[in-house]
């Protein structure tokens, strides 16, 4: 059954505006409209501004693309908890003890506040193994040091090995992978030939491996992260500048003289840089767990310390015993942690490119 | 290309991989903290004369260049010599610990294929429904969950509560069924991530092959939809699946490593960290160097399998 005449109304493509001038200028490829070729119903808007970066008129500006990538974000629910999961055990870790620096004999207190009822490695604050109560939330582990405070400010060790070595990583991993892919020739080579190499060697393995040679400690846990995280961003980065490089505007940047180390810092990674910034964000949730396992098994950092992987490490005994408070609270923590970090990581990848809404990238 | 020379040509390119992490776990002596004969000897002291003995044995004496390829000369043939602390020989030591490790990663790999493959053609097949909404979220949680974490609470909810499974492994063989009973729960433990990683990739790979012309045309020729999605969707999607399984040994032995501590089970992993914990040097560069071989020949083969099972790839390169 078909219409006699011709209809604007429904149906899979639009035809409106065909014939505004705008829409023929585009035919001849000098000025091409913001609107996308076709929109599912319902979401016309957001099909009309989700065309692809490159497509863009030159008007849309660095600041409206990432409102933009903001405004996608928003509206995505399982990406605002997964934000305000994230941003509540860091706001707990840090209002967790009071923050104090001390320097030439002055203590100056950033951080006034305590949500931690005692000291996390004051022993004896309670019983020994004594189960949940009023006084001891998540009740206390075999020195009888209170598990809730400990939970509350391993938050620090976790969340900040994680930010660092993921920051530090993407130091190493952005600059090489950028350079291996616009120079090429044998420095590309000489580069990625080190990625897959290091690559033959599990994460887990060569950050023990690096923990073995330099020992424990919260520098040494850093170091033996960023010697296995940075492998990806580089690998990552090294394709995506392999075909921005192609682009006009940077034969038309060579072709105006400009320098190829500014060409490289200011056209192309800024350009290149969006899916690193997704994995980055996905993987502070696998360093996060690859420090709690280390901590686990007794090479992290030292016995004792308040990291809730450290303090999984003596869970195990203690379970035996039936003692599973211990053991289960400071896992939730992580667990609460990377879930929230996958969600906000998922929620950047479809903001970031819309696309991929309909294939969603498998970690 | 023909496959022979794709075989070949790709078979090349692992060479220098495999000897770089070969120059790698060598230097492991040398990075490590101290003189290189303090890990010979255990960390002892040792007279002087017996000291020089050790080096003209072990070649401390000699180039560096000429002690890596001394070295490799010997690890060719899997000799890693004797360990300091131990006493006993590296690769016996290993070799026996081999199996279980085998055998928990086998068992956990087909655990999560088995969960992962038909859990995400659920979640493709109903795209946006319940069943894809479910799937996300055990996904979500299965990458979540530390896997040590995950096997302490199995290990107190199923052994020490329950007191269903032993909570150390039983003094049998390893194909004893006690064992196998036993094996359950790492394998559980341990598969749980990779299941949610099949699934998610399965899922995905299953979407973007739905989408493909040949399936608008195989419903067009009045083919029922079990048809189109086991016949012709499943085995294009499968491929991504086996694409991935390199990643996966990685993926797998990362995760065996504290699983077996949590199971005092008797394998490599347990074995790396007691190594690890003891400055066993030699023990590391074995346990290290046969694991990071183990994948790059799980790399090479997996792109074998793929160069077979989808002939457009050999002319990509």
């Amino acid at each position: 059954m078909t219409r006699p005449e011709p209809t604007t109304e429904r149906g899979r493509i639009r035809i409106e505006g065909f014939d505004e001038p705008a829409a023929a200028a585009s035919l001849e490829g000098t000025a091409r409209p913001n609107v996308g070729p076709w929109s599912r119903d319902g979401d016309g808007e957001d099909a009309a501004r989700v065309s692809r970066p490159d497509e863009r008129t030159p008007t849309v500006g660095r600041r409206r693309r990432l409102a933009d990538v903001w405004r996608r974000f928003r509206s995505n629910r399982a990406a605002t908890v997964g934000f305000a999961i994230v941003a509540g055990l860091v706001l707990v870790s840090v209002f967790a003890r009071p923050i104090e620096f001390s320097a030439g004999g002055y203590a100056v207190t950033v951080q006034p506040f305590s949500l931690a009822p005692y000291d996390p490695a004051r022993p004896a604050v309670g019983p020994s193994n004594a189960g949940p109560s009023l006084a001891h939330p998540f009740g206390t582990d075999w020195a009888g040091r209170d598990v809730f405070s400990r939970v509350l400010v391993g938050g620090r060790f976790s969340l900040s090995i994680g930010a660092i070595a993921v920051a530090l990583a993407l130091c190493v991993g952005v600059p090489l992978g950028a350079i291996a892919g616009y120079v090429g020739g044998w420095v590309d080579e000489a580069i990625m030939r080190t990625v897959d190499t290091l690559y033959a060697f599990p994460f887990l393995v060569l950050a023990i491996a690096v923990v073995a040679i330099l020992g424990q400690g919260y520098w040494n846990v850093v170091a033996a992260l960023v010697a296995t995280g940075w492998l990806s961003y580089a690998r990552l980065l090294r394709g995506e500048v392999l075909s921005i490089a192609e682009r006009e505007y940077v034969d038309a940047a060579e072709a105006l003289g400009i320098p190829h180390r500014t060409i490289l810092a200011r056209h192309v990674v800024p350009n290149a840089v969006a899916p690193v910034v997704v994995q980055a964000t996905l993987n502070v949730g696998n360093v996060v767990l690859a420090a709690a396992a280390l901590g686990f098994l007794g090479l992290g950092l030292e016995p004792g310390t308040a990291e809730w992987g450290t303090m999984l490490a003596g869970g195990r005994s203690a379970l035996m015993q039936g003692h599973w408070h211990v053991t289960v609270f400071p896992g939730i923590a992580i667990f609460l942690f990377v879930l929230g970090i996958n969600l906000v990581g998922d929620g950047l990848t479809d903001a970031l490119d819309p696309r991929s809404e309909f294939e969603r990238r498998v970690r | 290309m023909s496959l022979a020379k794709y075989a070949l040509r790709r078979a090349l390119v692992s060479v220098p991989v495999l000897l770089g992490a070969t120059a790698i776990t060598f230097s492991f002596v040398y990075l490590a903290p101290g003189d290189p004969i303090d890990t010979l000897v255990g960390f002892d002291a040792v007279d002087p004369a017996v000291e020089e003995a050790l080096r003209a044995e072990h070649n401390l004496d000699r180039p560096l260049w000429e002690q890596y390829l001394l070295w490799l000369r010997d690890v060719l043939v899997l000799e890693f010599g004797t360990s300091p602390i131990t006493g006993r020989d590296v690769a016996a030591t290993i070799a026996g610990r081999l199996p279980a490790t085998i055998a928990l990663g086998v068992a956990a790999w087909a655990l999560s294929l088995l969960i992962g493959v038909p859990a995400g053609i659920v979640a493709a097949v109903n795209y946006g429904e319940l069943e894809d909404e479910l799937s996300r979220v055990a996904a979500l949680a299965g990458i979540a969950t530390p896997n040590f974490w995950l096997g302490l609470v199995l290990l107190f909810v199923f052994g020490v509560h329950l007191g269903w499974v032993r909570v150390t492994p039983p003094d049998a063989p390893l194909a004893s069924l006690e064992m196998l009973w036993f094996l359950v729960l790492p394998t559980i433990t341990l598969g749980t991530a990779s299941a949610a990683l099949v699934m998610r990739l399965m899922r995905s790979s299953m979407r973007r092959e739905l989408n493909e012309p040949y399936v608008r045309t195989a419903r067009a020729k009045g083919l029922s939809e079990r048809t189109v999605i086991y016949k012709h969707v499943l085995r294009n999607s499968l491929i991504a699946v086996v694409t991935v399984a390199g990643l996966q040994v990685a993926f797998l032995v990362d995760g065996a490593v504290v699983v077996e501590q949590v199971f005092s089970w008797p394998g490599m992993g347990r074995l790396l960290v007691e190594a690890v914990g003891r400055r066993d040097v030699p023990v590391v560069q074995g346990v290290v160097l046969l694991i990071a071989v183990s994948v790059v020949l799980a790399n090479l083969l997996v792109d074998l399998a793929y160069a077979v099972l989808d002939p457009r790839i050999r002319y990509d390169r």
